[in-house]
């Protein structure tokens, strides 16, 4: 907003390269709620994995819509009602853009990650899962990508198949692919792990399954905002993911899913929108997109999600892939140097979440301790409790980044770690 | 800082770090699990109850710093008393966490014999910090848990539960 003329009273410094054409100084600006102090301090916001702030381009086009756009969509022939539409249109094929996916019918408007894996479970899945058979998924899952099949299972007299983790937090792809049998049904894994970071070897894992003629959903929540993700380059059958995590509103969400696949699905849920034609004998169903998207959805969140992506695109996904991976081994460094603190999830391939627990102190009073230094971190199980039995801990405290973070609060969370040391040995 | 030092009092740190009556109890006459879905944290909860009165209680688990020095202040607060003052102490405890002082509940307990906190007063840093309510609840939840848990001789008492005594808060 504030164009700041750049008076040069000197000669600016050369800066390093990267510094310069990432500017995050500049791209905190961009984020309001970042000025905001915590009992007085500087909030430190590291719980970027549980949802990331916004920034002024996704609060102001969300305002746009309701001061001079809003109208429902696809009804009227209306003037708000035909640009409303539009506007929602061009989000749809922001989102495709995003992915890379081959057309913006594959893009399906939902609330969120969990929504999308429950759609993938009560239409696919209860079409093609029988008595007998089975869903594999991974021993890292969030609890999101475990209970929609857990449901699904029970319901068919299906079993879950749950392949292992080392003790670093990577997949055993070995004891993956072994587990991929006659009976396997679908494959559903999260692309990077929201308790330990571990990215998965999701072109790898679709492979090993397309090999046998399975499909492959990807939970995307935590690799969408962190990494470049190409649906087509991947081959996945579904990847999803929620907008609220990549910097937008939430109850927002996309669904991709490869034409075939979504044509042969069976509806999700009926209503408006969602209909070719209706007689009480007979329903005929809308075309993809719409024959998911049943009701009046997230207009202005759909469209300020838009927002959100453009404001991501324009940063680049490499380059805040780049300073994400800056700010976890500046992290991972510091941290290891502290006595008594053991990183949980070490894999080789990570990014964007650190978890960590401190000997003798539990996670909770870590984050207590830490928020009263304006510290915002995530302490408890994180919707993984699979994950947390995994490691035989009750807990971690997580300290995740976003495209804002510095290694400035870095230090600072290096610091309040110590003083919480401090109070508890 | 000194607002922390107000959660983390002395008397809390040194029970977290050495935790009274923390072991299990072989010949228990009841005993109970607590378990705190938000973090994770299990406490077990061991009675040996003879007639009306707390003989022995011990607990076993890991928590946090609150919920581990509410279990064993607690262990210590409510060893020889009756299951009714156990309970009482639990209301006013909660009252004091919380900040509510049950003024609402007055009527269904009339009665004037609001019991001494004594030590328990230390946890009155709690209730500036909403979420830890739970912490320093779980305890109390499963030691009442653990007293309600059929299997024991008919003493079991008329009384009616604590005004705020179901949810942790906030």
């Amino acid at each position: 907003m504030s164009a700041t003329t750049t008076t040069s009273t000197s000669t600016v410094a050369p800066e390093p390269r990267a510094a310069r054409t990432y500017d995050v100084d500049a791209i905190r600006r961009d984020f309001p709620i970042l000025s905001t102090r915590v009992y007085g301090k500087p909030l430190v916001y590291l719980d970027n994995a549980a949802s990331a702030q916004k920034p002024m381009a996704v609060i102001e086009a969300e305002q746009r819509v309701y001061e001079s756009l809003y109208a429902n969509i696809h009804r009227g022939v209306h003037y708000l009602s035909v640009h409303a539409t539009d506007a929602y249109d061009a989000a749809r094929e922001t989102a495709r853009a995003f992915l890379n996916a081959e057309s913006a019918h594959e893009i399906i408007f939902v609330r969120g990650t969990t929504e999308a894996v429950n759609l993938v479970a009560q239409t696919y899945g209860r079409q093609n899962v029988g008595a007998g058979d089975e869903v594999l998924i991974t021993a890292l899952e969030h609890h999101s990508n475990i209970v929609p099949w857990q449901l699904l299972c029970e319901e068919k007299g299906a079993r879950l198949a749950v392949a292992p983790i080392d003790d670093s937090g990577a997949l055993e792809l070995g004891a993956f692919e072994k587990m991929l049998s006659p009976k396997t049904r679908i494959v559903s894994v999260a692309h990077l792990s929201n308790a330990l970071g571990t990215i998965l070897p999701v072109r790898r894992i679709v492979e090993l399954a397309h090999a046998r003629g399975i499909p492959v959903f990807v939970d995307g929540a935590q690799a969408a905002p962190r990494m470049p993700v190409d649906v087509r380059a991947l081959d996945v059958d579904f990847y999803a993911f929620s907008s609220h995590k990549i910097y937008g509103p939430t109850g927002v969400g996309v669904l991709y899913g490869k034409t075939a696949l979504l044509e042969a699905m069976p509806p999700y849920q009926g209503g408006g929108d969602m209909i070719r034609s209706v007689t009480f004998e007979k329903t005929t169903f809308n075309d993809l997109p719409y024959k998911f998207e049943a009701g009046t959805p997230n207009i202005a969140g759909g469209i300020a999600f838009g927002a959100a992506l453009d404001y991501v695109n324009r940063l680049g996904l490499t380059a805040i892939e780049a300073h994400e991976h800056d700010l976890l081994a500046y992290a991972t460094a510091a941290l290891s140097e502290i006595a008594g603190l053991t990183i949980v999830g070490t894999a080789r391939e990570k990014a964007g979440v650190l978890s960590f627990v401190l000997e003798g102190v539990h996670p909770h009073d870590i984050g207590t301790v830490l928020d009263r230094e304006g510290i915002a971190i995530r302490t408890g199980h994180h919707c993984a409790q699979p994950v947390m039995d995994r490691f035989g801990l009750p807990a971690t405290a997580r300290a995740s980044f976003g495209l804002y973070n510095t290694r400035d609060e870095v230090d600072a969370l290096v610091a309040g770690i110590h003083k919480v040391i401090g109070m508890f040995r | 800082m000194s607002d922390l030092r107000d959660l983390y009092q002395e008397v809390i740190l040194d029970h977290s770090k050495r935790p009274r009556n923390f072991h299990a109890i072989a010949d228990a006459t009841r005993k109970a699990e607590g378990y705190n879905p938000l973090c994770g944290d299990r406490e077990t909860v061991y009675l040996v109850l003879e007639g009306d009165r707390v003989r022995d209680v011990a607990f076993q688990g890991a928590g946090c710093a609150i919920s581990t020095a509410s279990a064993s202040m607690m262990t210590e607060s409510v060893k020889g008393k009756t299951r009714a003052e156990a309970e009482a102490l639990f209301a006013r405890f909660h009252e004091l966490i919380t900040g509510k002082n049950g003024e609402a509940g007055s009527k269904a307990s009339s009665k004037s014999d609001s019991p001494e906190l004594g030590k328990l007063e230390v946890f009155s840093g709690v209730r500036e910090y909403p979420v830890r309510v739970k912490c320093a609840t779980l305890p109390w939840h499963t030691l009442k848990a653990a007293l309600d848990s059929e299997g024991a001789p008919a003493v079991v008492s008329t009384e009616s539960e604590g005004p705020n005594a179901e949810s942790g808060g906030a």
